[in-house]
């Protein structure tokens, strides 16, 4: 179509797909640089490696990892950790799908006070929160447990979830819910046996990020948690650059195996992560 | 209630219609309740968590601004014994003293998290932006460069800022590649002023994968005929993202807009994190300034950083409704 040179639609030419793929990877490299950085220094076995990082790549070993494993409260933080990030996802996804897709198919009263309401939630800092929040887990017997923090962690997930997942079910079409209510389902099977199998991108990017909510919180964890077998990855970590010692290898270690299940789950779901995301942004 | 749609499209209309003295707001409520108790009930959770987690503690910690609460006066419990309450009113005096006390500490950091909101956003939005605009188009090995790109969302921030804090120390990589680059190597985690830019930068770094899968998905939500309509009437590419990649993004982009400076102006991690408690305090966002009131002292003031905390919120909720207003006179004008 184009008369000044022989390239159809949307086609580049050489130059421009240099200029693109070095944007590109500058930027990528930019993003996965410091990642892999504490790849590398978690393989320096002494304590100051950290400073020389010439000096690692000459004695690779894996011998943090060993430490951590073996002489560290590694599994138990990660079993605390999982726990408290996998019953946030369950808890909170299902709960924000709920009321998503009240919001989203129907119009009774209060809907958009309650939209104003999830927006209002994410505005408050955690300072105001933290001392009222941790008198009513102690008046509930609730503190230092999975279950306070769980719900701790859904009052910070679920409200941008439900709105997400909203926009989501906005873009199923309502038909399939007519077809479902025609057929004799009540709105809640219409809802658990049409709708959330359909809904399954969005739900997936919900989960993606409640999970990395709990998994990396940091705040909250270390005043909520009093006992040292309670704590998570993030407080535990803490424990190993204190005012006393700061063992930076070791530090970096764990680093590298709590990033794991994360890329690890990021993979999984990577696929739906932009039409899920999509459908979230369409209405605000 | 045959079909759900009829319902949902009937209704609004029908009560709009009536007169409001006919139908009093009790037989509304109580119509409304007939017709839609299963959605109360779907929203019933989200309603109870957050009101029992979040409302009520926001009216309690409310309560504590008025009052001259610290750790030492609030009721506790050691071991068996309960120490009641002891804090005493003191009206508005937290207010008064945070905002014009004897040691006005409020308003440089005021300042600085206002400047921290806007740049952290303007940066993270056009690099997500720009981004998500490169990686829309045909590229090789796209899946790869949105996985690497996407890392610093996917790896969890306290290990990531760990990595930043020995990248940016004195002797780190970056000042060794600065240095053999024949540049100065800035004290990034001591100097005040560096420490505002190595804050900056690492929460651009943490913010835009996000901003940039958000933005890609609007992007691939405006239809491909809109360009091939442009393409034809003869607009350059320059005149094709003007006039058709930011009106088109401009649902997704307002919303993003709005969460950004939000979750940057109650961004706890990255300042915490990267700087700890030492000597650090010009570069103390509000809210993590709350958190030193809070945690850094002894006895640990409750009444102030929970006055802080109502302060930044109000600054906020002020900040929301001018926004919204503003985006819907745009989209007003547009109609």
């Amino acid at each position: 179509m184009s008369t000044k040179n022989n390239r159809g639609r949307g086609q580049r030419g050489p130059l421009a797909s240099v200029g693109l793929h070095s944007v590109l990877a500058v930027a990528a490299f930019v993003a996965a640089f410091p990642v892999a950085w504490v790849a590398y220094v978690s393989l320096g076995a002494g304590e100051f490696d950290y400073q020389h990082p010439s000096r690692i790549a000459a004695h690779p070993s894996l011998a943090n990892y060993g430490h951590v494993l073996n002489h560290t409260d590694f599994f138990t933080w990660l079993g605390n950790s999982t726990i408290i990030a996998v019953g946030t996802t369950v808890v909170g996804v299902l709960v924000a799908a709920s009321a998503g897709y009240a919001v989203s198919r129907i119009r009774f009263l209060g809907r958009g006070s309650l939209m104003y309401s999830f927006l209002l939630t994410q505005m408050f800092p955690v300072s105001v929160l933290m001392v009222p929040l941790y008198k009513i887990l102690a008046n509930t017997k609730l503190l230092d447990s999975y279950a306070g923090l769980v719900l701790v962690y859904c009052t910070t997930a679920v409200p941008y979830c439900a709105w997400l997942l909203k926009g989501y079910f906005d873009t199923i079409p309502v038909e399939i819910d007519e077809a479902g209510r025609i057929d004799g389902l009540s709105p809640f099977g219409t809802f658990w046996r049409l709708i959330i199998p359909l809904a399954r991108p969005g739900l997936a990017v919900a989960a993606f990020y409640t999970f990395l909510t709990a998994w990396g919180e940091v705040a909250f964890a270390s005043f909520f948690l009093l006992s040292s077998n309670h704590y998570t990855l993030a407080v535990g970590l803490q424990t190993f650059v204190s005012q006393y010692n700061s063992q930076w290898n070791y530090l970096a270690a764990t680093g590298v195996l709590i990033a794991i299940p994360a890329a690890a789950f990021f993979y999984l779901v990577h696929k739906n992560l932009v039409t899920g995301l999509t459908a979230g942004g369409t209405k605000g | 209630m045959t079909v759900a749609a009829s319902a949902e499209a009937a209704t609004p209309r029908r009560t709009e219609e009536e007169p409001p003295q006919q139908a009093g707001p009790f037989r509304r409520l109580r119509r409304s309740y007939d017709q839609f108790w299963y959605a109360w009930a779907m929203c019933a959770p989200v309603a109870v968590i957050l009101g029992v987690l979040v409302g009520y503690p926001l009216v309690l910690g409310i309560m504590y601004t008025f009052t001259d609460a610290t750790s030492l006066n609030v009721g506790h419990t050691i071991g068996v014994n309960h120490i009641p309450d002891t804090f005493s009113w003191v009206g508005l005096k937290q207010y008064v003293d945070i905002l014009s006390g004897p040691d006005n500490q409020f308003w440089p950091h005021f300042w600085w998290t206002i400047i921290w909101t806007v740049s952290c956003v303007a940066i993270t939005v056009s690099l997500g932006l720009g981004l998500a605009v490169l990686l829309n188009r045909q590229v090789r090995g796209r899946t790869l460069y949105r996985v690497l790109l996407v890392l610093p969302w996917a790896v969890p921030t306290f290990v990531t800022i760990f990595s930043w804090r020995l990248l940016l120390s004195d002797g780190g990589a970056v000042n060794h590649l600065l240095g053999s680059l024949g540049l100065g190597q800035p004290e990034w985690l001591s100097d005040p002023f560096w420490q505002k830019i190595a804050a900056i930068t690492v929460n651009v770094w943490v913010g835009v994968p996000f901003m940039m899968l958000s933005m890609l998905g609007g992007l691939q939500a405006i239809p491909g005929e809109l360009y091939e309509a442009a393409e034809m009437d003869g607009a350059s590419p320059w005149q094709r993202f003007r006039n058709v990649t930011l009106p088109g993004l401009r649902p997704v982009s307002s919303t993003l807009i709005l969460l950004g400076v939000i979750w940057t102006f109650n961004q706890f991690n990255v300042i915490f994190l990267l700087f700890g408690s030492t000597n650090s305090d010009s570069v103390q966002i509000l809210v993590t300034y709350s958190y030193k009131l809070f945690f850094g002292q002894n006895p640990m003031d409750y009444a102030g950083a929970a006055t802080v905390g109502v302060l930044c919120l109000s600054i906020l909720i002020v900040f929301t409704e001018f926004y919204r207003r503003w985006i819907r006179r745009m989209q007003g004008e547009q109609a």
